[in-house]
């Protein structure tokens, strides 16, 4: 006990937890979610350029349907991917229920349309001149695609970002695939820093939950300037 | 608080996990049966959850076996529905109706009586609707229903709720108005509401007691652990999923998990746990006399079947 000491000093000095609980669930929860992001943006800058720079019969529609998915709630997804992963679902045999598999691909789910509808307005973006130009210096499509990536890379990195946002701060889904597992030694399976704010605050343990909820903040935050710094190290520096 | 279990827990667990590490790899445990490495999924109530007797009976149980426990913190009915679609191997729950129910359909079997705590009505220190001293759980209910006071219900088809909602029953009360809140959470997100709302609520002893440090919320009307009425009698029980019905259960696991805990060591261990220095479970499996009744759904019987 640190008698005397300043309130900070105390809440620091008796860190409530032992730090193998809190150490994996915060690598259950970047794990997850970034996971998740990069796979999501595999298939979202991909499809986010074929729709930026094609024309096609119900290109509308498929954007429409990004922007709504964007707004998907997160519980039904979670409830679609359980159905999907329980043993009675067309996934069963896998085993996936409540494992961080299972979370990822709910966070897929709920990350890809925010950044495939964020990389599609960043991409449409870009100036025609560039591609032109691009494609005048006898560049394939790739090298088409490359460029204008490059000159829509802080789009893409917001894009990515707010995927990124909406996968580690998801409670509902990640709970209902995941089960908030954690092993009676204090190691977390399927636990996430959100799924363990919900549990201390069950428990009334709100000052805990704080606690938890502080390093959500500071790992959001740290995560996102480090985007943004590779986002500027192309030309910036 | 609920930290001084985990750092308890993992500096019993530290060394553990290293011995196990090895132990798991190899499949070492030579007098045990061939399950080291395995997983058990265990759903559950919160209520086992919450108080933190789980972690406490399941550390040793891994290290035994070397295997994993993944216990997955659920409402009773939703425990039930877990394992009625094979996504769970165990089923640690306390509502012996939908026990019963469970193991009429053949999901589970081998059901056995684990343990009892009891159900405690709680309110505001204040008591505004005037039930404490009430002798029955009933009477108590009756009157916060004619005053018209806040009661926050669990609404969760937790094997609380259902207790709950036999209650109203026997009191001839349909519970609903502006005073009936149903919020659809766990215990102790309830007691937090009632807390909070200075309403009144129905609880597990175990996890009134062991939140009771973070609440004003007080015990009005006692269960049968310290002489209230038998009505508010809470006990849990404990089945495996039938593997005839889901081949893909881990049976054998869940049978030395249940072995486990209604084992004499089991028993102690539920028995030794406290929490804020109060006893929350009182062992039931250990018993002089056979009772075969825990096997058996209430009212099983030939015309029953199909």
């Amino acid at each position: 006990m640190l008698a005397g000491a300043p309130d900070a000093v105390l809440v620091f000095g008796e860190f409530p937890f032992e730090s193998q609980y809190v150490t994996s669930i915060i690598q259950v929860s970047l794990y997850v979610s970034l996971a998740a992001v990069a796979l999501s943006t595999l298939v979202s800058i991909p499809t986010a350029l074929l729709v930026g720079f094609t024309d096609f019969p119900g290109k509308r529609l498929v954007t429409a349907v990004i922007n709504t998915g964007m707004g998907f709630p997160s519980v039904v997804v979670g409830l679609l991917v359980l159905f999907a992963v329980s043993n009675q679902g067309p996934l069963g045999e896998f085993g996936l229920v409540f494992t961080k598999e299972a979370m990822i691909m709910s966070q897929i789910v709920l990350a890809t349309p925010p950044i495939t509808g964020i990389s599609l307005a960043a991409v449409t973006g870009v100036d025609d001149s560039v591609r032109d130009a691009a494609r005048a210096l006898g560049g394939t499509r790739l090298d088409v695609a490359l460029v204008v990536v490059k000159e829509a890379r802080y789009g893409i990195a917001t894009a990515i970002l707010a995927g990124f946002g909406r996968a580690i701060s998801e409670v509902g889904s990640v709970l209902i695939v995941g089960g908030n597992i954690a092993g009676a030694d204090g190691v977390s399976k399927t636990r996430t820093l959100t799924t363990a704010i919900q549990l201390e605050a069950r428990q009334g343990s709100y000052d805990t939950a704080m606690v938890l909820g502080a390093l959500l903040l500071v790992l959001v935050l740290t995560v996102n300037a480090v985007v943004v710094r590779l986002g500027d190290g192309g030309t910036l520096r | 608080m609920a930290i001084q279990r985990r750092r308890f827990l993992a500096a019993l667990g530290g060394g553990a996990t290293a011995a196990l590490a090895g132990c798991t790899a190899f499949g070492q445990d030579e007098s045990g049966p061939e399950v080291a490495g395995e997983t058990l999924t265990l759903t559950t109530t919160t209520s086992t959850y919450d108080t933190g007797l789980l972690d406490e009976l399941n550390a040793p149980f891994q290290d035994m076996y070397g295997v994993t426990v993944d216990a997955v913190a659920q409402g009773t009915g939703q425990a039930l529905e877990t394992a009625r679609a094979g996504d769970s191997d165990v089923v640690m729950v306390h509502a012996r109706s939908l026990e019963d129910e469970f193991m009429q359909e053949g999901y589970g079997v081998n059901r056995r009586d684990l343990m009892f705590n009891d159900f405690v009505i709680v309110g505001p220190e204040g008591d505004p609707a005037g039930i404490e001293g009430t002798e029955s759980a009933t009477e108590a209910f009756a009157t916060i229903a004619d005053a018209g006071e806040t009661f926050v219900s669990r609404g969760d088809n937790s094997g609380t709720h259902t207790k709950e909602l036999a209650i109203w029953e026997a009191a001839g009360v349909e519970p609903g108005g502006d005073w009936y809140q149903e919020t659809g959470q766990g215990m102790g997100e309830v007691l937090n509401i009632a807390n909070q709302q200075g309403g009144y609520t129905l609880s597990d002893r175990g996890t009134y007691l062991s939140q009771r440090a973070e609440s004003d919320l007080v015990i009005l009307v006692q269960g049968p652990i310290e002489g209230g009425p038998e009505l508010l009698a809470n006990p849990y029980g404990i089945m495996a999923v039938n593997p005839a019905v889901h081949d893909n259960v881990n049976y054998d696991l869940a049978m030395a998990y249940i072995g486990y805990i209604t084992s004499p060591e089991g028993q102690r261990r539920i028995e030794e746990y406290t929490a804020n220095g109060e006893q929350l479970f009182f062992p039931e499996a250990l018993s002089e006399d056979p009772d075969f009744q825990q096997y058996v759904p209430e009212g099983w019987s030939a015309d029953d079947e199909g």
